[in-house]
């Protein structure tokens, strides 16, 4: 069956996706191959003469036995297990708020999506500078290795909900109010309904946010630069900032890639199980 | 105008669904051919496949000698109406109108007298600078049907133009269009799943089911002859009554069926009984709806002038030989009645 | 049921104050001389515009501005037609490996920028891109693009077929009817994802930290970070540029918050 039609479409199709798909490999898959390379040879721009050799996996074997990348593995990872949870708990309340909101949506709105809006520098600034002049409790916080991290912790909670807030308001705005209706005939509490009926429906959506948070607190970068520039020491030193360190400081080419490839294997894994989750969520989901 | 030739037309998705199967029809210059057939039957889908909206599996289309099955919508030269009207919402009434002669670059000239010659067929002179969002259903069927007659093209597919209208409107756009069709002898084929739409406007009708052609032949034909027992039970309102020609007390070989229209039962008069269950009254005449006693307790339904029994009373019933139309266990037609 | 609205009310009052406490906190302190930023509280006399006066004028920050403005600007001209065109030959058009391209795109959207940080840097010095304007709108455009094909081929998705279909029926090519009907149709996605793109590059600080040296060629949130005062941290003119930095896209979220949130659900409602 002669399909010309089909046929021309397809060719059109195919020139329409070209550009943005060039621009995309170009730019972005080319080098993190090039990343991928690297890691596997050692590379320091500070000992050129010993040239780029092959070594396999002996910069990832480094980092295993490293105690820096260790310690800032570590605090990658307790810093998306703490902050997620409360992000999408401050996510959720802000959400149900603005839904429930009848006047001044607008305005609420507008407040709420301007610490999203701002640069993650300014937030940084914003909350070092109170943490620092006002200092609460005296504790002085961005001085101490444990409590550096409540300061950034705080400005990305403070950041994040208002995003966590619109991904769930949408997912809200899609449960029927007729179920709220029929649960409160039956003499459901508030605080019922919300768990019974609220929460369950809002599954896809929570994973859909936890999925991009977690993602987003795994690569953790700005905040930590800006306020403590990893200190007191290396003690709000996430992995992302390590691998900037040994890269654009200590010029270690190969030792840097290999550590960013870490934190995108580990970015990749927990997309891979968000999508998996997100399957078992809710049918016909993610991509 | 030019005649339209179908062959063998089918359409299988690639999910195994056949919609459309072994169509063959042709279509003559300046008729107009309504499609007709119940939801899923494949109607919607035989257009689209005229219009090159959707690509054929199988056969061919040729409009004017010329085979055309592999070309995009843009190089048919057919014009559609469809269910929705599909106005493009940002523009207004006259550009709406426009569109498709600026788009095959037709002199400003020719756009204008054009426009304003479809916009005066059409009472649409003083909407021209509004927004379809402005008008009301009415006048956005109007605009869909100018925006086609615009283009003067071969042929006219029209997908249910009528259905979103309200019904009083209906039946005085239903006449204004076949005035229209006649004006201009524009070949036209109008899918509908209105039967009795199909029959007021179709030169010929044709049936569909289950993507096949039941039947094709003109309205009157359709109704006084049908071609299989699918046509006879879908065309006329009330349905055909049809039953085994045994329970119906008609002479007939073995399994076939026998039908009988609502408007040649004889009530008061014949060798059957029922009991009467409902009685609608039309105003005109009335619909009675009734339980034959004997074997398979079939219903039958009546229309009747004058004064209808009351529900619950036992009638005679009964048909004139010549008002049977036969079936064989294919259910297609087997004598002449 | 009043009592529910008031509980709402309120409680959306407080969220809504929480949130915007601290940027006003700032707004006002930058408003304020160095010698009363340090004690708590704010004084209503003493406010001065010292700050900004001395950011301007000694810094330079106005170049950082226009820097940032430049790069966002560019970005979101080049990003916008690219990611529009892609996204409609998914939508629309027969594409074989449409769900492999839509996950390469969801991939790279979900790079580490640490992870090509250092190839592109020497790619872009190679190409004598550090510090221009090319060599920022490069990477922004690559990192924005995958968000905006998604965004745009749900909003693509939304538009009822049968426009397109009449139009292809009138006569018009694939590409008119994409230019006629379905962008002035596609206007409220196609400005949702503007300003998202907008803000990303407006906001973004890695690759600008790194890809540019010259504090001439900085954009605002490298000038920001890097203000050093010889002795210590010149808060007062930090903050300053702070609200200076804030203000363009307190004004873009202002005017356009209904455009921002329906971009943010459209992409999430699809994945």
């Amino acid at each position: 069956m002669r399909r010309d039609a089909t046929h021309a479409d397809a060719r059109l199709a195919r020139w329409l996706v070209a550009p943005a798909l060039l621009v995309v490999t170009g730019v972005a898959l080319v080098p993190a191959a090039a990343t991928a390379w690297e890691a596997l040879h050692r590379h320091d721009l500070r000992l050129p003469w010993l040239g780029t050799p092959f070594v396999g996996l002996a910069n990832f074997a480094e980092a295993l036995g490293d105690p820096r990348f260790a310690a800032a593995l570590a605090r990658t990872m307790l810093f998306a297990a703490v902050s997620v949870p409360i992000e999408l708990a401050c996510g959720l309340a802000l959400a149900l708020v603005m839904h429930h909101l009848v006047r001044g949506r607008a305005i609420a709105r507008v407040g709420a999506l301007l610490p999203w809006a701002i640069p993650t520098v300014v937030a940084a600034l914003a909350w070092r500078f109170f943490f620092e002049t006002s200092d609460p409790g005296g504790v002085g916080w961005l001085t101490r290795p444990v409590a550096a991290w409540v300061p950034i912790v705080a400005a990305d909670v403070w950041k994040t909900t208002p995003f966590v807030a619109v991904l769930l308001l949408a997912g809200l705005q899609t449960i029927d109010p007729a179920l709220y209706d029929a649960a409160r005939v039956d003499g459901a509490s508030p605080a019922r309904q919300l768990v019974t009926i609220t929460l369950p429906l809002l599954a896809p959506a929570l994973v859909v946010a936890a999925a991009f948070r977690t993602l987003d607190a795994l690569r953790l970068f700005d905040l930590p630069y800006v306020m403590t520039a990893g200190g007191p020491g290396t003690a709000t030193e996430p992995l992302s900032l390590y691998a900037f360190v040994a890269l654009m400081q200590r010029l270690r080419v190969g030792y840097g890639s290999a550590l960013s490839i870490c934190v995108f294997l580990l970015a990749l894994g927990v997309a891979m199980a968000a999508v998996r989750a997100l399957g078992r969520a809710a049918p016909g989901g993610h991509a | 105008m030019a005649g339209i030739a179908l062959e063998r037309l089918a359409k299988t998705y690639p999910g195994g669904q056949v919609a459309v199967q072994g169509v063959d029809l042709l279509i003559d210059d300046g008729e107009l051919l309504a499609l007709v057939g119940p939801s899923g039957c494949g109607k919607s889908t035989l257009l689209r496949m005229l219009a090159g909206l959707e690509v054929p599996t199988g056969g061919r289309i040729l409009i004017d000698g010329r085979d055309v099955t592999a070309e995009p919508p843009q190089a048919r030269d057919l014009a559609m109406v469809f269910q929705s009207y599909a106005l493009y919402p940002h523009m207004t009434v006259a550009a709406n109108l426009a569109y498709s002669l600026r788009v095959r670059k037709v002199g400003r000239a020719a756009i204008e007298a054009r426009v304003a010659a479809a916009a005066e067929a059409l009472d649409l002179r003083a909407l021209l600078d509004r927004y379809p969002g402005q008008l009301s259903g009415g006048q956005r069927q109007r605009v869909a049907l100018g925006r086609a007659m615009v283009r003067e093209p071969v042929a006219f597919l029209l997908d249910e133009p009528l259905s979103n209208l309200d019904p009083g409107l209906r039946a005085s756009a239903r006449a204004e269009l076949l005035r229209l069709q006649r004006r201009l002898g524009a070949t036209m084929v109008y899918v509908t799943h209105d039967q009795e739409e199909a029959m007021t406007l179709g030169s010929r009708v044709a049936v569909m089911r289950d993507g096949r052609l039941a039947q094709v032949a003109p309205p009157l034909e359709l109704y006084s002859r049908p071609a299989n027992a699918f046509v006879a039970g879908f065309m006329g309102a009330p349905p055909m009554n049809l039953l085994p020609a045994g329970h119906a007390r008609v002479e007939a070989p073995e399994g076939a069926t026998a039908g009988v229209r609502p408007q040649d039962v004889l009530v008061g008069d014949g060798p059957l009984v029922g009991v009467v269950d409902v009685v609608e009254p039309r105003g005109h005449d009335t619909v009675v709806h009734l339980r034959l006693e004997g074997p398979g307790a079939h219903g039958v339904v009546a229309v009747v002038g004058g004064t209808p029994p009351a529900p619950g009373t036992r009638v005679a019933l009964g048909w004139r030989a010549d008002r049977v139309h036969l079936f064989d266990r294919d259910g297609d037609r087997l004598t002449e009645s | 049921m009043n009592g529910g609205r008031v509980v709402t009310g309120a409680a959306g009052v407080c969220a809504v104050g929480l949130l915007a406490a601290p940027l006003a906190w700032v707004a006002i302190a930058s408003l304020m001389p160095d010698s009363l930023v340090f004690t708590r509280g704010v004084a209503a006399t003493g406010l001065s515009l010292d700050h900004y006066r001395a950011l301007l004028a000694e810094r330079g920050f106005l170049l950082a501005i226009r820097n940032s403005l430049v790069v966002a600007g560019l970005t979101t001209a080049v990003a916008l037609p690219l990611a529009a065109t892609c996204a409609y030959a998914i939508a629309r058009l027969p594409l074989r490996g449409r769900g492999p391209l839509l996950a390469v795109l969801l991939a790279v959207s979900m790079f580490p920028q640490i992870s090509v940080v250092a190839p592109l840097f020497l790619v872009l010095r190679e190409l004598g891109l550090i510090n221009t304007y090319p060599g920022l709108v490069l990477p922004y455009v690559t990192f924005t693009t995958p968000l905006a094909v998604w965004l745009l081929t749900a909003f693509f998705r939304q538009l009822p077929r049968e426009l397109e279909e009449a139009a292809l029926v009138d006569g018009a090519s694939r590409l008119r009817t994409l230019r006629d009907v379905v962008l002035p149709l596609a206007a409220p996605g196609l400005s949702s994802t503007a300003i998202l793109t907008f803000l990303y590059a407006w906001n973004e600080f890695l690759f600008a930290l790194s890809f540019t040296f010259d504090a001439d060629r900085q954009t605002v949130p490298v000038a920001i970070a890097l203000l050093r005062g010889r002795y210590q941290v010149p808060w007062g003119q930090v903050l300053a540029a702070a609200v200076l930095a804030s203000l363009p896209v307190a004004l873009v979220v202002a005017a356009f918050q209904r455009r921002i949130v329906a971009g943010l659900t459209a992409g999430a409602v699809k994945g």
